[in-house]
Order: C-alpha cells, then sequence, then structure tokens
C-alpha cells in the first residue's frame, strides 16, 4: 500500500508532471522544489525514453533533449533520492515498459521504495499486460496506476477492480498535448468508476488553463498537467523554477475547492 | 487478473495504451470471425489471383545454380507481385477486413515505401481514403515511391521525430490511430506491433510457403533443404518459412541486415545483436541500450531499418527452429549485381540479403540439396542509391 491517497486530503489534487533531466537535473530539482511549495499534492516525475509512443511533440522534444544530456535511469534514482531530503510530498514515476523492464522489474521496484515512489504510470502497459509488473511492485509497496480512456467503454469496471493508488483519466484521444476543448464525457466514465472502487481519480491529457482543470477536477479528484508545464520549462531553461510556482499556484487555486 | 493475450513462447503481447485497446480487441475479433468466412476468402484468393498476380513464380535458377557449384537453388519470385513486392499479401488482407468492420481510411507506417505503395494501391481499389507515415530520412531514400503513393491518391507525412526512419513512423502511425480510431484501420506492414497484427499479418503471408511447397513438391518431389529470406520485422520471412515449421528437416534461414557490420553500432541485425525488450506494442528482440532506449540502427536498406523484430521470429531463435544470420551491406550490394547479371533479376536491396547469404551457403551443399531463396521484392526503387554507393550519381 502506497501513500498517494495523501495527495487527494487537501481538496481537488493538482499532479504536475515534470520530465526528469529537462533541460537538466539541477533545473528539475528546482522545479520540482516550487511545484512543492506552491501547492502541487503529488508530482508525475518523467524517465524519459527514446520513443515515447504516447506523447505529443512537447514531452518527446523534452525526452529526446533529456537523453542528449546524459540522463539515465540510475540517475533518476540518485537524483530522487536527493529530493527525498527536503520533498515531502507523494510522488510517482511516468514511464514506459522498456525503461522497466531493462532495468529488471524487481531492481526498479525495490529502488522506487528506497526512493519513496510511491507509483508508476506506465502507458505502454495496459490491463491485460499489467501482472509482469504488478506482483513485484506490490511486494515493495508501488501502486501500477491504471489509465482509462475515453474508449475504454465496457473496460472501465474491469480496470477500476484491480486499480491501485488513483486512477489516471485519460481526457481525449491521441497524445499528449495542450488542447482548446475536451468532448469526452468524464462525468460518466467517473460515475462508472465510482460505482466500482473508492481509489481516487484524476484527469490529465490536454489540460492547461486553470479554468479546464477546474472543470475536470470538479468532475474528478483532481487534474493532471505535463506539456503546459513543459513548455514553462522549455521557455525559461534553467530560470523556469518562479514560473512553475507562479503557474502550480493558480492551478492549485483553481482546483483546490472546485 | 489480467490476461495477456498472442504470445509466442514469452514473446509478443499487447504494450499499447489503453485507447487502442478496444481497436485491437475489435480486430481480432473481426478477424477471427472473417479468416473462416467463405464469402470473405473467396473475395481475398479473387483479388491475389486477379489483382496481385498470384501464385508466384517458383522459378529454378540454373546459371546461378551452375555458377556456385553447390546446392539448386530456386526463387520463391514475389518480386513479380502487382507493386512489386510481398506487401501486397498482407494489405489486400487487411483492407478486406478493414471494409468488412465498416472502416473507411487505411493508416500505414512505410520504411522503404513498398508497404506504403501496397496501403496506397488497395485503397485505390477499394475507394479508401489513406495516409502513409514515412520517416522523413526515407523519403530521400526513396522519393520514387514517394511519388507512387501520391500518384495512388495517399497522403505522404514525412515523420521527423528521433531518426527519421522506419521506427518513427511506426510511432507516428500509432500516435494517428490513438487520435482517430473510430473510421481507421492502422494497416500495420509486418509481423510485429501488439497482437493480433503479428498473427494477421503471417497468416496472409502464409500464402508464399502454402505455394512454394506445393511447387517444390510438383518440380522436384521433395521438400527443400533449407529456405532463406530476409527479416527487418520479418513479414516475408514468416510467410516464407510458416509452412515448412513443422518440416524438421528444412532449414529456416533469416538474414538480417548487418549494415557496416555487427560489431559496429551501424547495423540493424536485432537477433544478432539485441536484447529482449519491450516496445511498439510487442515483447520481442530489440538493438537497445543497457537502459532500454532504443538504439538508433543502420542499414543500406530502408525496410530492413528497424530496431525490432517480430515476436514469432524471436521464439523461432530461441526454440532454434530457425537461424538468424548477419549479411553486410557490401555483401548485399555484391548479391543485388550479382543476381541482376546472372539471372537478369534485379532483386530489392531487402532480399539481395538472402541472395547474398545463399551465395554463400550453397556451394558447402551437395548438388542434390535444394534451396528456396524468396526475392522478396523488386529492385527498381534501390537503383538510384546504389549507384550512389558505388559513387556514380544518378539522376531519378
Amino acid at each position: 500500500m502506497s501513500d498517494l491517497r495523501r495527495a487527494f486530503a487537501d481538496g481537488k489534487a493538482f499532479i504536475p508532471f515534470i520530465t526528469c533531466g529537462f533541460p537538466d537535473l539541477e533545473t528539475t530539482g528546482k522545479v520540482v522544489r516550487a511545484a512543492a511549495e506552491n501547492g502541487a499534492d503529488l508530482i508525475e516525475l518523467g524517465i524519459p525514453f527514446s520513443d515515447p509512443t504516447a506523447e505529443g511533440p512537447v514531452i518527446q522534444g523534452a525526452n529526446i533533449r533529456a537523453l542528449a544530456g546524459g540522463i539515465t535511469t540510475d540517475k533518476v534514482f540518485e537524483f530522487v533520492m536527493e529530493l527525498r531530503r527536503d520533498v515531502k510530498i507523494p510522488l510517482v514515476f511516468m514511464t514506459y515498459a522498456n525503461v522497466v523492464f531493462s532495468y529488471g522489474a524487481e531492481r526498479f521496484m525495490a529502488r522506487c521504495c528506497e526512493t519513496g515512489v510511491g507509483g508508476i504510470v506506465i502507458p505502454d502497459l495496459p490491463y491485460e499486460e499489467k501482472d509482469e509488473f504488478s506482483a513485484v511492485a506490490k511486494q515493495y509497496g508501488v501502486d501500477i496506476i491504471s489509465l482509462i480512456a475515453p474508449t475504454s467503454a465496457n473496460r472501465i469496471a474491469m480496470i477500476s477492480k484491480e486499480a491501485e493508488g488513483f486512477i489516471y483519466i485519460v481526457s481525449s484521444l491521441g497524445v499528449t498535448g495542450t488542447r482548446t476543448e475536451i468532448k469526452t464525457d468524464i462525468g460518466d466514465i467517473v460515475r462508472t468508476i465510482r460505482e466500482n472502487t473508492s481509489v481516487p481519480c484524476a484527469v490529465g491529457f490536454g489540460i492547461s488553463t486553470p479554468e479546464q482543470a477546474a472543470k475536470m477536477a470538479s468532475l474528478s479528484d483532481g487534474a493532471i498537467i505535463g506539456s503546459a508545464i513543459i513548455k514553462i520549462i522549455d521557455k525559461y531553461g534553467r530560470d523556469a523554477a518562479p514560473y512553475v510556482a507562479e503557474y502550480v499556484k493558480s492551478i492549485k487555486e483553481a482546483v483546490r475547492n472546485c | 487478473m489480467s490476461q495477456s493475450k498472442g504470445r509466442f513462447g514469452i514473446h509478443g503481447g499487447q504494450y499499447i495504451p489503453e485507447t487502442l485497446m478496444n481497436a485491437v480487441i475489435e480486430l481480432e475479433n473481426a478477424y477471427e470471425h472473417y479468416k473462416n468466412d467463405p464469402d470473405f476468402n473467396r473475395e481475398l484468393t479473387d483479388l491475389l489471383n486477379n489483382y496481385a498476380g498470384r501464385p508466384s513464380l517458383l522459378y529454378r535458377a540454373d546459371k546461378m545454380t551452375a555458377d556456385l557449384g553447390g546446392a539448386k537453388i530456386y526463387l520463391k519470385r514475389e518480386d513479380l507481385n502487382h507493386t512489386g513486392s510481398h506487401k501486397i499479401n498482407n494489405v489486400l488482407g487487411q483492407a478486406l477486413l478493414a471494409k468488412k468492420m465498416g472502416k473507411t481510411r487505411l493508416i500505414a507506417e512505410t520504411g522503404a515505401g513498398q508497404h506504403g505503395v501496397a496501403t496506397a494501391t488497395a485503397a485505390a481499389l477499394l475507394g479508401m481514403e489513406c495516409v502513409v507515415f514515412m520517416g522523413e530520412e526515407d523519403t530521400k531514400r526513396q522519393a520514387l515511391n514517394v511519388y507512387r503513393m501520391k500518384l495512388l491518391g495517399a497522403d505522404v507525412v514525412p515523420v521527423k521525430s528521433g531518426t527519421a526512419t522506419l521506427k518513427d513512423a511506426v510511432s507516428e502511425t500509432m500516435r494517428e490511430w490513438t487520435s482517430r480510431i473510430d473510421d481507421t484501420h492502422y494497416c500495420l506492414g509486418s509481423v510485429m506491433g501488439p497482437h493480433p497484427f503479428p498473427t494477421i499479418v503471417r497468416d496472409f503471408q502464409a500464402v508464399i510457403s502454402r505455394e512454394s511447397r506445393a511447387q517444390i513438391l510438383e518440380a522436384e518431389g521433395r521438400l527443400p533443404d533449407a529456405v532463406i529470406a530476409c527479416v527487418g520485422g520479418g513479414s516475408n520471412a514468416i510467410g516464407s518459412f510458416y509452412h515448412y515449421i513443422p518440416d524438421e528437416g528444412v532449414r529456416l534461414i533469416g538474414c538480417e541486415a548487418a549494415g557496416r557490420g555487427i560489431d559496429t553500432f551501424e547495423t540493424a541485425a536485432t537477433v544478432n545483436t539485441g536484447r529482449i525488450g519491450i516496445f511498439h506494442g510487442m515483447k520481442s528482440y530489440f538493438c537497445q541500450d543497457e537502459y532500454g532506449q532504443i538504439a538508433p540502427v543502420y542499414s543500406i536498406s530502408a525496410g530492413l531499418d528497424y530496431p525490432g523484430v517480430g515476436p514469432e521470429h524471436a521464439n523461432l531463435h530461441d526454440t532454434g527452429r530457425a537461424e538468424y544470420v548477419p549479411v553486410t551491406d557490401d555483401e548485399a550490394v555484391n548479391a543485388f549485381e550479382y543476381l541482376s547479371r546472372t539471372e537478369g533479376i534485379i532483386p530489392a536491396i531487402e532480399s539481395a540479403h538472402a541472395v547474398a547469404y545463399a551465395m554463400k551457403l550453397a556451394p558447402t551443399m551437395d548438388k542434390d540439396k535444394i534451396i528456396i531463396i524468396t526475392i522478396s521484392g523488386r529492385g527498381d526503387k534501390d537503383c538510384a542509391a546504389i549507384a550512389r554507393y558505388r559513387g556514380e550519381n544518378i539522376y531519378e
């Protein structure tokens, strides 16, 4: 059992996503701390992958630049270890199946446990394949976060029943990236989830403005934002932390009481 | 409890985003229904025979046999199919299936452009929309095929991400499919990706060995001693091997693109240099670094320039039923020229990898032995690139 539920204790949750090592780990450290100090309830840390098939151009670019800068899975674990000296909010990883598989699932989960990472989002690990990692993850108290998509339909109940930590609702078809409009009936998906589990659920993909975040959080237990934050880091580079702080504050204010 | 499907030994599976799961389940259900549907099979056979020109010849290569001085060599002539390669076998099957499923739009990845051309062709014939994703690097190497696809009414999208080659084209086609599923079928070109693709593509390509087995029995009264085919993702190879898998006496040899050599980083020989991993929807062998980052691969052949291999091949390697050998750019180019001069057949540079290995193997075998080489495609598309390789600049 992980500590992820803690993230949903202070009103609706705000979950920012940050790619580790973009543009470098020192900046990632500053940005993560800025987010944690300004209202982030949980942070999703991306471990870069060379071929991130679920990502749009913004996060793809961050992955490629981070890898070009020499980031590795081992360096990410060392970084989180250092981060944990003062960052106490729940953390999860976001990465692709091959990064975990290649590291060795057991070794990977053991290090998550050691560094206090309570969960992992693996976009290319659907329900049918999760047993490959979930048994060993459970042993180390790491939740494999289930994703539910606009196309999940008859699969929502099945996925919800075995969900742990929180459920990641994918708001839209396609890949990550900011969108002007989200058309999926999120309320309908959440109703089906609630009938099957008490695990909290947060909505991600396509959210960038406080209004969108508030709307998605009002329909669920929280909002997840990735590309919009990566864009800020891309724009301000090593000086991004105060801008991320300001952005995180505005989103948390928008979602907390909706 | 979840249940993983589509395994070949430990390989295969369905490692894809949740967004696509119902799409592959729908595809699997449709395929399970139509593969036994007499009307569907009649229609497909009619297209294969009267449109694509099947059955393809099994040609006895007497001059090559005499020149190499060993085993008797036959060529399975997939290059004679309409559109010039084996790709049409799979595409006609999938396009017809997609149409039955009510899809109106085909999307596809392509490396050398042969699968893209075949998909654009089927889309034109069946009145479907078509978008082909092709690595920007490959659009330059295979400019003629880009023009052919456009001529056939397809949109060609150059993919700039990553290494701008086949793997990036696959990633981008998957991304496109995630964003538009309702009316769109992903017409995957090789025996790779998530279940059910490796099975569907293999079944549609198995026509190669179904024919060649009957043809060699007719010609020689016995089975061959070796079947040789080139392997990128592995669709022509699995099609060439499939009906011989139970015949233990038939050696099955897949020729991987070694590029500048398997002891260099400029290679695409996945089974010879890769490790087990999870990518593009499947567990299989991949060229990757110690942290699982997919390696940039290299081959002179845009069609074999892929860092993975189909899961059924991975399993045939694990069980020892098939052998996978590396063939370098140099060896392939020599074979390309050799077959052209010796038999008057210009093979695709992909297929030339299989010819190259046969040139090494045949002289070591007795004259009463038989080798079948699959010529997966024709080499017209490669002439400019090979000329450049030889230092001659010609304009297409």
